[in-house]
């Protein structure tokens, strides 16, 4: 790399600022609605109207995630809420001994995925509640993208759960290990896992043939899959890692494409819902736009010292939101 | 091996000791004193705290192998998880303890906070406490492995209970302890009543502190404690005592001892890494703890390091003062080290 100090182009005087204060954890889109997940108690919705502060949890919010017309959130309070785009707040589950809500997720059919302890909740839109139980504490939870599936990531392997095939076992593939978090390729035929250490597994689910990605500098904690599921954009690297997914082997025996260096780890990546664009947050509070293609970045956000949480698209992918664990937050509309 | 500065980093104080021996009295002592501070506390499923905390979380003890093909590289996977979730309400509280199961090695927690970059950034642990049963401990150090391990891994040791054993008694398991474990201070307890600061904020993983305040257990020959006097003891109370080594008979424990390296020969730091690299990577699964102060040559600065099993942390720590005794000391505790090979190798790494 040269040391030549050409200016990005910046987009940077656009972002409009939004002081949250505390670190943000997580940001989802309600349509055209920013909201931000804030580390306690709060959802801070950032409309062009102003701001408003809606609360959610006596205590941290540890998982989040949200589909057109809600966010669901876990609480360490033990709490389950679904909070709708006028601040509405609802109560979908709690335990009876507080123990923290791990992880959320939300699937087809308006289903939603918990997590406490070792025992992994589905509720259907009908309130049909099921559970199952895993090894040990459920790290990682997602549905496939068809089908109602539940991946489940834990010690030692994945978990693939179907709640409704009452009776069954649920499928387990096997591979040592602390599996943290996880996902399924949107075409359903890859389930991806993020480890304890700086490596990703994969297996293809027909045939449970396994898959390495490996290379990063420290552990992957951002996954997020380009629009139409061409390739897996991950952090952890200094440079944005971006696995391809096209074809029946997906990544075996191929190498990542390498984008956008940085000069500190990408903490966050975020991809377009529709372009081939990732948008990628860094350690050192640089938020930038790459292009798959050739590679052209564009500067969001100036470095800062401040490591980048949270990035989100809206839909259509003419916003982006942003935040830090510092607190600082913003929006870019393209 | 790089060490983000410790500023800002939540200290973590872990609570160990066999079944029965008082760890639980000590917690819901340390929470009900009067000193102002939050604590944030991780109790196992079978803790019972008898105190209202609103920062309590109860976890599973889960020991996950590392997936590097070290089999004693294994971290707390429940702590990694739920100290990220505790950092959520930062600000919240001043320390987090861990209370372990009283069958717990100690070593998968202290390595949580070297192999878990999100964790070690965050928090530091400042003390591996361990509360033995004065009148029980001499038979579990015989018959459990686990014992054993939490008293060679502490670096404070509360002997409680010492109401129910005779003062001779209390002396010989002092020695017993020292023979497992020279460095960690011992504090002689009933129903683990102490001053809070004698087990919190402690430091002792910041191994100026260890290396400066007990240097006599550090010299080569190690037989001979000097019993001057406790030079910190600065209060006045004396509902629990500050012993080192007074009058004590020398155990050797035939499994486990610690071996303390001391020169005032400056290393040749192209010797001395690849060296314990190479130590720790063939006797890790032996090496409990070790811990230690360099001097490099041409290197105006000292240069501090501490390793669990394979693991090995450490950085340049600060320059040298000009009134300081430029030595490197080095300490390990294990089980069957190979002395006089780590002596050598040692020696050998002298500039």
């Amino acid at each position: 790399m040269s040391d030549t100090q050409i200016p990005l182009p910046s987009l940077a005087d656009r972002v409009r600022p939004v002081d949250a204060g505390v670190p943000v954890v997580g940001v989802h889109f309600l349509g055209s609605l920013p909201v931000f997940v804030l580390g306690e108690e709060i959802l801070l919705f950032a409309g062009d109207d102003g701001e408003r502060r809606v609360f959610v949890h006596a205590g941290a919010i540890l998982a989040s995630a949200a589909d057109e017309r809600r966010v669901v959130t876990g609480g360490d309070d033990g709490k389950l809420m679904e909070i709708d785009a006028d601040g509405n707040r609802r109560e979908i589950a709690s335990d009876d001994k507080k123990r923290w809500i791990d992880q959320v997720a939300l699937g087809p059919d308006d289903a939603i995925a918990w997590s406490v302890g070792k025992t992994a909740h589905v509720r259907t839109r009908k309130g049909e509640l099921r559970t199952v139980d895993v090894p040990s504490t459920v790290a990682g939870l997602a549905f496939a993208p068809k089908g109602f599936r539940v991946a489940i990531a834990h010690y030692n392997g994945a978990t693939l759960w179907f709640p409704n095939a009452s009776g069954a076992k649920p499928e387990f593939l096997e591979w040592k290990g602390s599996h943290l978090g996880v996902t399924i390729s949107p075409d359903g035929k890859f389930l991806i896992t993020t480890m304890q250490e700086p490596v990703l597994h994969g297996w293809r689910i027909a045939d449970a043939k396994h898959m390495r990605m490996s290379g990063y500098s420290t552990r992957v904690r951002s996954l997020d899959w380009t629009a139409g599921g061409e390739f897996l954009a991950t952090s952890g690297s200094e440079q944005l890692i971006l696995w391809p997914f096209d074809g029946k082997d997906g990544p075996m025996g191929r190498q990542p494409k390498l984008l956008a260096r940085g000069e500190t780890r990408v903490s966050v990546a975020a991809c377009h819902p529709r372009q081939p664009v990732v948008a990628v947050g860094y350690a050192d509070g640089t938020v930038k736009l790459v292009r798959i293609d050739d590679d052209a970045v564009i500067l969001v956000r100036a470095s800062d010292g401040q490591a980048v949480s949270a990035l989100g698209w809206d839909e259509h992918g003419q916003t982006l939101a942003l935040g830090t664990e510092s607190g600082a937050a913003g929006i870019l509309a393209l | 091996m790089p060490t983000p500065s410790n500023i800002d980093k939540i200290p973590v104080t872990v609570l160990t000791g066999y079944l029965g021996a008082g760890k639980t009295t000590l917690l819901n002592r340390i929470l009900s004193e009067p000193h102002g501070k939050k604590f944030a506390v991780i109790v196992n499923e079978f803790g019972e705290i008898g105190i209202d905390n609103e920062l309590v979380v109860n976890a599973d003890e889960e020991v996950f192998e590392m997936n590097n093909g070290c089999i004693c590289c294994t971290v707390r996977g429940d702590l990694v998880r739920i100290i990220d979730g505790l950092m959520r309400r930062k600000g919240k509280f001043d320390a987090i303890i861990v209370e372990t199961t009283g069958l717990a090695d100690p070593a998968p927690v202290a390595q949580t906070f070297f192999m878990d970059e999100a964790v070690g950034a965050r928090t530091k642990l400042d003390a591996v406490v361990t509360v033995a049963d004065a009148k029980w401990l001499t038979d579990r150090l015989k018959d459990a492995p686990e014992a054993k391990n939490q008293i060679a891994f502490a670096d404070v040791i509360l002997i409680n209970k010492t109401d129910l054993v005779a003062p001779e008694e209390l002396g010989e398991l002092e020695a017993r302890i020292r023979g497992l474990n020279p460095y960690a201070r011992l504090h002689r307890t009933e129903r683990a009543k102490i001053d809070i600061g004698e087990v919190l904020g402690r430091n002792a993983f910041d191994l100026d502190r260890i290396l400066e305040i007990e240097p006599s257990f550090l010299e080569a020959d190690d037989h001979h404690h000097d019993h001057h006097h406790d030079h910190d003891h600065d209060h006045g109370r004396d509902h629990h005592h500050h012993h080192r080594g007074n009058g004590l008979k020398h155990y050797h424990d035939e499994e486990m001892q610690s071996v303390s390296l001391k020169t005032d020969k400056p290393l040749n730091p192209d010797k001395f890494f690849p060296w314990i690299q190479d130590l720790v990577a063939k006797d890790g699964p032996s090496i409990l703890r070790c811990k230690g102060i360099l001097s490099f040559k041409d290197d105006p600065e000292r240069f501090v390091f501490q390793g669990v099993h394979m693991i090995l942390d450490g950085d340049h720590q600060r320059p040298w003062r000009a009134d300081e005794k430029r030595d490197s000391r080095v300490v390990f505790i294990g089980r069957n080290l190979p002395e006089d090979r780590i002596r050598q190798g040692f020696e050998s790494c002298i500039a």
